[in-house]
């Protein structure tokens, strides 16, 4: 079975959740003898033909005004003869990109492809421009090579996605990994709300990553239950004995890591962290990220007058994330609206407790986590309290919730997904 | 006769570098190096040696009819010594004419006078002593960080032994009174005060090079017109500014230089003004009058207060988080972390945490190498959690060991009730319970503080009371 995927980011470019979850699903499929071919726009591959299996949409110069199919066809020609980046990515290519098997004389590896891609795809004035040009390229993508069922991850692939479909006529999933609602709260954004919706109708079946998402896409988008499944995400397992961070304090470390931003709900983290600090000033906070919301947040922080226990730890890039994880004892993620959240995993695959919102949708997955409503600050700092105070407590935590989230595979994932594409090509 | 009176300040903090959280506990050096030597030495060309040169070359001319007076923070001294010994040596072949007069003021140009009385001295004591080692003279006139003065600051000045203060002719403070008179404090007579005259020294500072001003371009002849149009009754005009302005904030091509190098010859040739240093003024001038000053002003700002580094949230966290470390730091003997404290007091760390940007933004912008204040919070706290570690490695946490008789009172013991007149509600045979509580009593006693101790022996007496 051949896939056509549409995405927007990949590792290690990514801005959020959705390019690790990508990768950790497109190696899933690999395993299970899935052919992907993954597109992403501004993917520089003209210099190393190496990352051939990754298809880069936006190394075409088209001049839209005078746009004329029977021209863009040919540049795309012109475009794959020249640089001869074949998008295909054979399973034997990806059994030894994940290091199971060497037989194939296939030339990249892991680290050549994951240097080059290079994002771009940041919301701006150009956004809408650069998603609807995407979707032009995508039919031409779609014509060009041959696939059984086409993927889109998110509204921004949604355009390109249904171009696919129209010009192949194969079946298209779409995987919504966040709504509209989940980033703006109330005040959505009517254009992204109209493009998501489209996809959904357009979609013969549409994934979700929770069920909290699922009922998203029901009620407000009004999409057939039938056709909407969830599959939720894994995480990668990922070696983290090497990484090596002395904490320098003696203290317990409490640690909230993510977009300083209204989704995220770092406010509700601030007022949990000063009631555990009036009980126990022996503790440290951290809040490690940037956003719109981070200069209130230091405000409240020094009004509380604990600035000398409260640390900010501005964005941090790989490796220092699990350097942090490293040191911290408590990781705590209130999203006021998530519809995943892979970094309690992350979190929890580093020895570390979590408490996580009881909006977000890996606490449908997660048995060994505290769980709390976003706004009930007492329950937040109650748990705070506990994990740092009471050993037992933590020791539970860490030794379940690490054997919880190694069960927590992509392998699983990917093989619903299989079964989800399998439904469609039966009927 | 009438009298000029030039002082300067100079100052440079040592500036923090970039402090990650990852380091609190692993890194325990704080400061920018590489900024704080390219500063100094950019400073050090553009405004100090060229200026100490000036007025070496003035008081060759002049003689002893043209006086000056510094005052250059012990952190400043620090700089120099590391970075520009060259500066040093010209401040040091001027103190030598005997016409400049080196101000008392603290070590690390800290807010320590709003805080804690002891620290303040010795900051000072401290300074003197550099001064004293560096110069050979010993400051008699002090010059509080930022010019903060208050009645209670006066005080404690003069109790130091400086028989006089220079401050800010704060409007507010004088209302319709000059700041050409010679004042003293309203709580000791014997502290004498000189106020800024802000109109003439910003005229300088602040307007020199402004040309959307209406008396751009300002000349000497200008200026000392300015000067006799001054009521000839009154006394002494106060000229207080950074010494920066020569070459820094006022650049070379502004004409600050000549401007400088003309005024003497100006002041002496159209007017009947002297130059005179701040203890001559103290010495020579009767005081007119006190002027009370019950709250703290200083020369920043359109506001003449101390908002510019204390008030707001962030300023006011790192502050108390800081002097809340004091007593642990007295009670350690540790060259490296005493100095990091001091240099961790310089007032600029609060000053780049200052949010408001409306009146005096572009000035506060100038000084500042942080983007947001927000940022020089994040830092200065980053940096303070790993000083307040190496305090309590060495001390012991405090905060602990105080805690530990709080968690033994959770401990289950049967509720006594110590109201006063409860004994009288006891019936009188039960005589054998009597022991057993004042037992009780005792054990309670011994594990709370001092204070709750004489409320207890208070409540008991009046109970006795009560009996009789």
């Amino acid at each position: 079975m051949k896939v056509l995927m549409f995405g927007w980011e990949f590792p290690p470019h990514i801005t959020g959740g959705l390019g690790t979850a990508c990768y950790g699903l497109v190696k899933g499929l690999a395993k299970k003898n899935i052919n992907v071919i993954f597109v992403v726009p501004r993917l520089f591959g003209g210099e190393d033909n190496r990352t051939a299996y990754l298809l880069s949409a936006s190394d075409v110069e088209i001049n839209e005004r005078n746009f004329n199919y029977e021209e863009y066809w040919k540049n795309i020609k012109y475009y794959e003869i020249g640089s001869s980046l074949i998008p295909y990515v054979g399973p034997e290519d990806f059994l030894k990109l994940i290091g199971k098997e060497s037989t194939v004389n296939t030339h990249f590896d892991e680290k050549v492809f994951r240097a080059k891609y290079q994002f771009s795809g940041k919301y701006g004035e150009s956004l809408y421009a650069e998603v609807s040009r995407y979707a032009l390229i995508a039919s031409v993508l779609a014509k060009e090579h041959a696939h059984d069922v086409i993927h889109a991850h998110d509204w921004l692939t949604y355009p390109a996605g249904m171009a696919a479909k129209k010009a192949s006529g194969k079946p298209l999933v779409v995987h919504v990994h966040a709504t509209e609602f989940d980033r703006s709260g109330e005040n959505i954004n009517q254009y992204v709300f109209d493009i998501e919706r489209k996809g959904m109708e357009a979609a013969d079946r549409v994934i979700t990553v929770s069920h909290l998402t699922r009922r998203y896409v029901i009620e407000r988008y009004g999409i057939p239950a039938e056709k909407v499944f969830t599959v939720h995400n894994a995480v990668e397992p990922v070696n983290t004995d090497e990484i090596h961070q002395n904490k320098g304090f003696p203290e317990k470390l409490v640690t909230f890591l993510g977009r300083i931003t209204f989704q995220k709900g770092p406010d509700y983290f601030v007022e949990a962290a000063y009631k555990v600090f009036k009980k126990d000033p022996n503790i440290r906070f951290v809040m490690a990220g940037s956003g719109d919301m981070l200069n209130r947040m230091v405000r409240r922080v020094a009004h509380y007058r604990m600035g000398h226990k409260f640390q900010f730890a501005g964005f941090l890039k790989g490796e220092e994330v699990y350097r942090l994880f490293n040191i911290s004892d408590v990781y705590v993620m209130p999203s006021v609206s998530e519809p995943f959240g892979i970094s309690p995993l992350e979190a929890m695959r580093s020895n570390v407790p979590v408490i996580i919102s009881k909006q977000s949708g890996v606490s449908e997955v997660l048995q060994y986590a505290f769980k709390v409503d976003f706004w009930d600050v007492d329950a937040l700092a109650d748990a705070i309290y506990g994990l740092t105070h009471y050993d037992g407590l933590s020791k539970m935590f860490r030794r379940y919730g690490r054997e919880e989230v190694d069960n927590l595979k992509w392998d699983n994932s990917a093989q619903h997904i299989i079964d989800i594409y399998n439904s469609l090509n039966n009927s | 006769m009438r009298a000029i009176c030039f002082y300067f300040q100079v100052h440079q903090p040592f500036r923090l570098r970039r402090y990650r959280f990852f380091e609190i506990g692993n890194n325990h050096y704080y400061f920018d190096d590489f900024a704080n030597q390219s500063i100094m030495r950019k400073v050090a060309e553009k405004c100090y040696l060229p200026t100490n040169q000036l007025m070496y070359d003035l008081i060759q001319e002049y003689g002893t009819r043209f006086k000056i007076a510094y005052s250059i923070s012990g952190t400043a001294l620090d700089q120099f010594e590391r970075y520009a010994p060259d500066v040093l040596e010209s401040f040091k072949r001027l103190v030598n004419t005997g016409c400049v007069e080196i101000l008392g003021e603290t070590y690390s140009h800290s807010l320590s006078a709003l805080k804690d009385k002891e620290e303040f001295f010795s900051q000072v004591r401290l300074h003197s002593e550099k001064v004293e080692r560096l110069f050979g003279v010993k400051p008699t006139s002090f010059r509080n960080t930022e010019l903060i003065y208050s009645d209670h600051i006066g005080q404690m000045v003069y109790e130091m032994g400086f028989n006089g203060q220079l401050t800010e002719g704060a409007k507010h403070i004088l209302s319709w009174k000059s700041p050409n008179y010679l004042y003293c404090n309203a709580l000791e007579p014997r502290l004498k005060l000189l106020l800024k005259n802000y109109q003439m020294s910003d005229d300088i500072a602040f307007r020199f090079s402004n040309r959307a001003w209406t008396e751009w371009p300002l000349t000497t002849e200008k200026y000392v017109d300015w000067l006799n149009a001054i009521d000839s009754r009154q006394e002494i005009v106060n000229l207080f500014m950074d010494y920066e302005t020569f070459g820094e904030h006022q650049w070379a091509e502004t004409g600050i230089f000549e401007f400088m190098r003309h005024l003497p010859k100006a002041v002496f040739a159209k007017s009947n003004y002297q130059f005179i240093t701040p203890s001559e003024a103290i010495d020579l001038l009767d005081p007119v009058a006190p002027i009370h000053v019950p709250y703290p002003i200083s020369w920043a700002d359109e506001e003449r207060d101390l908002t510019a580094w204390l008030g707001n949230d962030l300023q006011d966290d790192a502050f108390n988080a800081l002097y809340k470390l004091l007593p642990k730091v007295r009670m350690t003997n540790d060259p490296q972390l005493y100095n990091d404290w001091l240099y961790l007091q310089t007032s600029d760390h609060f000053y780049y945490m200052c949010t408001k940007w409306f009146s005096d933004g572009d000035v506060h912008k100038y000084f500042n190498h942080y983007d947001t204040p927000y940022e020089a919070y994040i830092n200065y706290m980053n940096v303070l959690s790993d000083f307040e570690l190496r305090l309590n490695s060495l001390t012991g946490s405090e905060e602990i060991t105080i805690q530990v008789p709080e968690k033994e009172k959770s401990k289950f013991k049967p509720s006594i009730i110590v109201q006063p007149g409860t004994e009288l509600l006891y019936p009188e045979d039960v005589e054998v319970e009597k022991p057993k509580r004042k037992v009780a009593k005792r054990k309670l006693s011994t594990k709370t503080t001092k204070k709750s101790q004489t409320k207890k022996s208070t409540t008991k007496s009046k109970s006795k009371k009560s009996k009789g």
